[in-house]
């Protein structure tokens, strides 16, 4: 008998304490990935069915794996919704100016350079030339595809008219025929602004996911029903409802919020970034227009893009390109949640658009071409300066 | 032929029926307490690990050739990951039925039926036929467990003061892995030294082993192959030997291996893919300290896979794990008048790593580890039942071997053999 209050005690206790011996939820600025604020119910269902399909959805032979491919689920190249690692990136061949890709029949664009057991992957062919690409990390996308074509072409001075040196343009591609243009989008010659991947050569995240599934992991859907290694229509392997899912979670992901914004060191910098020409290119404010996902719809956001397209000099110029962008031009990536990259990098920098620069410091002086002018502009710094600049970099 | 692992539930209540129907006809005739007997387990030193199977307590009726058995395991759990709880929940872990025959004074049977979550999984786990020539020189045949660490063979839930399984022995190893095959095993003495050995060729491992949705090198996920009772995946049986020594004043420790050709390589006659291995080496051991009562048990795990070189990495070539438990025994008497009852302070520490090695581009480290500790208290009304009290604490480092994730459960539940 003596021993049941003590025991009883004992037991009440741990119960109490379940909460106290958990370990602690991180601040959610620390955090990349999450969904949006103000999300409905039904949304968020779909955000968790899209969550699965994109973070848990392991890609087995049996699931239709390859034969060739590059990785076997989304998230194995963008780990926690984050930049990819070196690892894991891919390589794309065969194009070299606005002629097209000529490399098609020998496995162009993407090098599927991992294969399934008994076969064997794909080689980049000679005399076809290559770029290394890694993951960019895929939060905020939502906000980014809700800017409406108005917007980015007010942004873009391709013939340099202000004579700042910068002259960003949009990428103006043809369109997959599954992809449904935006309401009020605005066309050229026939062909439409493309905003996603490294070179903007994607419309919308549709176009992004349903190649992703193909071409990253060997994956047919009725959108893209061929597959990469016989060059053959094949039944779906991922359903339609899955990948609408899977863009729809792009879409409702939040976008990464800042930290340390009242450091004096934080705002210095930010002043600084403006005053040598950053700000030129990573556009620090943009607009959402209309939006189905209201959460969305008509909120300024800070993703230091422009979504435009940049000649960035020989130094990254790899001599491969897609759709309409010239070899030396490059999207720019938007600097939000760069702060937090190599938390999802397994613990240091992999930047620019195939992860060789290992510092935030060793990116900015890649830059070259248009952004030659900003980077000497961070070259000339004061060292005090140079840290108050990156101090506001890191806490984005 | 039928698959032997997904038999459906209703043979087994007919069996089951029938046993009892036998059973409870002989002992209306008789008086109840007289007929039924409990046989415990054996807890003499002479036993090794390897003889675990029959080191359980079974009941018999007298006269009848069947002397049956089997244990009872559920727990509740509360379990949060980085602030975020999925809440409490209860689990009704195993159900597992053991049947024991004497066929003949050397001749034995044994076979051990599990009922996992439910009625989610249910195997035979093990139903060998064991023909006695010699101490030292005994066949079995039938669905047999791999003696490869000593966890596998040794599994059952009241032996244990924990009530998750070691991560080596079920994340690493593919415990319970039990398989069609045959083989030889037997023991000697000498003074205080039993040497004790086991050797088996039985089915195997399949090429989910590198294909597979936990997206790492699994050896577990073997089991998904449920025709391996059936026919073996590739032609080539799996080796699985171990030699254990023990000194009945010092303690045991074993040596065993396991390998095969895992993958499909040819189907009728074509050549689908060159012949691929899987080995693995284990170490185990345990020992009572005489002074203090302490026990301590553990095992440690080396597996080498022959992964594709044009594979990706995500599924390692080279993996490692261990377990070691501690058990101290702080009070031994009577407690609410359980006569031996025996309240223990105990912890585990597990360390898995799936993927051993550095990134080809890279050079870092390659992650994809877990390690857990995991303090319990645990009381045994009676060796045969143990009500057991576990906080886990775990971390994990994905691939990209980024910042470990965290996760803490509390367990409280109860094993109990029947
Ligand atoms: C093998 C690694 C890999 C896999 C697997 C992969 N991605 Fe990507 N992802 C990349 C790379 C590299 C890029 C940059 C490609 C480009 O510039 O076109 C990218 C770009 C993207 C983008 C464009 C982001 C932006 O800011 O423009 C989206 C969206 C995306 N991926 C979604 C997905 C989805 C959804 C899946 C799964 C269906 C997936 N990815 C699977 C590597 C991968
Ligand atoms: C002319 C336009 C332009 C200007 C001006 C410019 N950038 Fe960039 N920036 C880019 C482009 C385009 C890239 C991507 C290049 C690549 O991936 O190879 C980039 C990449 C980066 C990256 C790496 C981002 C990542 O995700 O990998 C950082 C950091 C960066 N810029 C900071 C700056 C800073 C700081 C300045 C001012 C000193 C600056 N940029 C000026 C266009 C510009």
């Amino acid at each position: 008998m003596k021993y049941i209050f003590p025991l009883l005690s004992i037991l009440m206790f741990l119960l109490q304490s379940c909460e106290l011996t958990t370990p602690a939820a991180p601040q959610e600025n620390e955090l990349l990935d999450g969904p949006l604020e103000g999300l409905s119910m039904e949304q968020q269902t779909q955000f968790l069915r899209g969550d699965i399909a994109f973070n848990d959805d392991i890609f087995t032979v049996e699931k239709g794996l390859g034969p060739i491919f590059v990785s076997n689920s989304c998230g194995s190249c963008h780990a926690g919704d984050g930049k990819g690692n070196p690892f894991i990136t891919f390589t794309r061949f065969g194009q070299n100016d606005t002629t097209g890709n000529h490399f098609l029949e020998q496995g162009g664009p993407q090098l599927q350079h991992k294969a399934i057991p008994g076969y064997q992957p794909e080689r980049i062919p000679s005399g076809a030339s290559s770029s290394d690409l890694l993951a960019p990390a895929v939060t905020g996308l939502g906000f980014l595809d809700a800017v409406s074509d108005a917007d980015l072409i007010a942004l873009s001075d391709p013939d340099d008219v202000d004579g700042d040196g910068i002259s960003g343009r949009p990428h103006w591609n043809n369109i997959r025929d599954y992809v449904a243009p935006r309401p009020n989008t605005i066309t050229k010659n026939g062909k439409y602004l493309s905003r996603f991947g490294k070179k903007g050569a994607a419309y919308d995240l549709l176009d992004q996911t349903a190649n992703a599934y193909n071409q990253d992991m060997g994956i047919t859907s009725l959108f893209e029903p061929l597959d990469p290694y016989s060059g053959l229509e094949e039944d779906p392997e991922v359903n339609t409802q899955t990948v609408n899912d899977v863009v729809t979670y792009l879409k409702m992901l939040k976008a990464p919020l800042p930290r340390n914004q009242d450091d004096t060191q934080v705002k210095a910098g930010k002043l600084i970034f403006s005053q040598i020409q950053c700000a030129a290119c990573h556009t620090p404010t943009l607009q959402t227009g209309h939006s189905p996902i209201e959460a969305l719809a008509n909120q300024a956001f800070h993703p230091y893009t422009d979504l435009l397209l940049h000649d960035m000099g020989p130094e990254l110029d790899d001599g491969y390109t897609e759709g309409y962008a010239l070899t030396a031009e490059w999207k720019t990536p938007p600097l939000w949640g760069l702060g937090l990259s190599a938390d999802a990098q397994g613990g240091s920098y992999f930047l620019l658009h195939d992860g060789r620069a290992r510092s935030i410091e060793e990116a900015i002086l890649m830059h070259g071409g248009e952004a030659e002018q900003a980077k000497q502009g961070y070259v000339e710094l004061a060292e005090t300066e140079k840290q108050q600049l990156l101090k506001f970099l890191e806490s984005l | 032929m039928k698959i032997f692992t997904s038999i459906s539930p209703r043979p087994i209540r007919v069996v089951s029926g029938l046993l009892f129907l036998f059973a409870s006809a002989s002992i209306q005739a008789q008086g109840l307490d007289t007929l039924i007997q409990r046989v415990s387990a054996d807890t003499s030193t002479s036993m090794l690990n390897m003889d675990a199977v029959y080191n359980r307590p079974f009941l018999t009726v007298e006269k009848m050739p069947v002397a049956l058995g089997g244990y009872l395991e559920a727990n509740t759990l509360y379990q949060s990951e980085a602030g975020v709880s999925e809440g409490l929940s209860f689990q009704a872990r195993r159900l597992t039925i053991f049947m024991s025959a004497s066929i003949n004074k050397r001749i034995k049977f044994l076979s051990e039926m599990e009922f996992e979550d439910g009625t989610k999984e249910i195997g035979i786990e093990f139903a060998a036929l064991d023909v006695s020539f010699h101490p030292a020189l005994n066949f079995r045949g039938g669905i047999i467990m791999n003696p490869i660490g000593a966890f596998n063979q040794n599994h059952d839930g009241p032996k244990w003061e924990f009530v998750e399984r070691p991560d080596v022995a079920v994340n690493l190893l593919p415990a319970t892995w039990s398989n069609a095959g045959f083989g030889v095993y037997g023991k000697t003495y000498k003074g205080d030294w039993i040497l004790g050995y086991e050797a088996y060729l039985t089915n195997g491992f399949n090429n989910n082993i590198i294909d597979n949705e936990a997206s790492k090198t699994f050896l577990p996920a073997a089991k998904e192959n449920e025709r391996r009772f059936e026919e073996s995946s590739n032609g080539q049986p799996l080796l699985t030997g171990k030699v254990s020594i023990k000194n009945r004043k010092i303690g045991e420790i074993g040596l065993s291996y396991m390998g095969g050709v895992y993958n499909k390589f040819e189907e009728d006659g074509l050549t689908l893919d060159e012949k691929r291995r899987v080995d693995v080496v284990a170490i185990d051991w345990n020992t009572t300290m005489q002074k203090t009562g302490t026990y301590i048990v553990g095992e440690l795990v080396y597996t080498w896979v022959d992964v594709p070189s044009t594979y990706t990495q995500q599924f390692g070539s080279k993996q490692k794990g261990v377990f070691i438990d501690v058990v101290q025994p702080i009070l031994k008497k009577s407690i609410f008048d359980w006569d031996n009852a025996t309240l223990n302070l105990a912890a585990r520490f597990d360390y898995v790593d799936w993927n051993l090695g550095t990134f080809k581009e890279t050079n870092a480290d390659i992650g994809d580890v877990l390690w857990a500790i995991t303090p319990a208290i645990s009381f045994r009304p009676s060796s045969q039942t143990v009500f057991r009290l576990n906080y886990r604490y775990q971390w994990q480092k994905d691939l990209l071997n980024n910042a470990p994730a965290k996760s803490a459960s509390w367990l409280f539940g109860f094993s109990s053999y029947f």
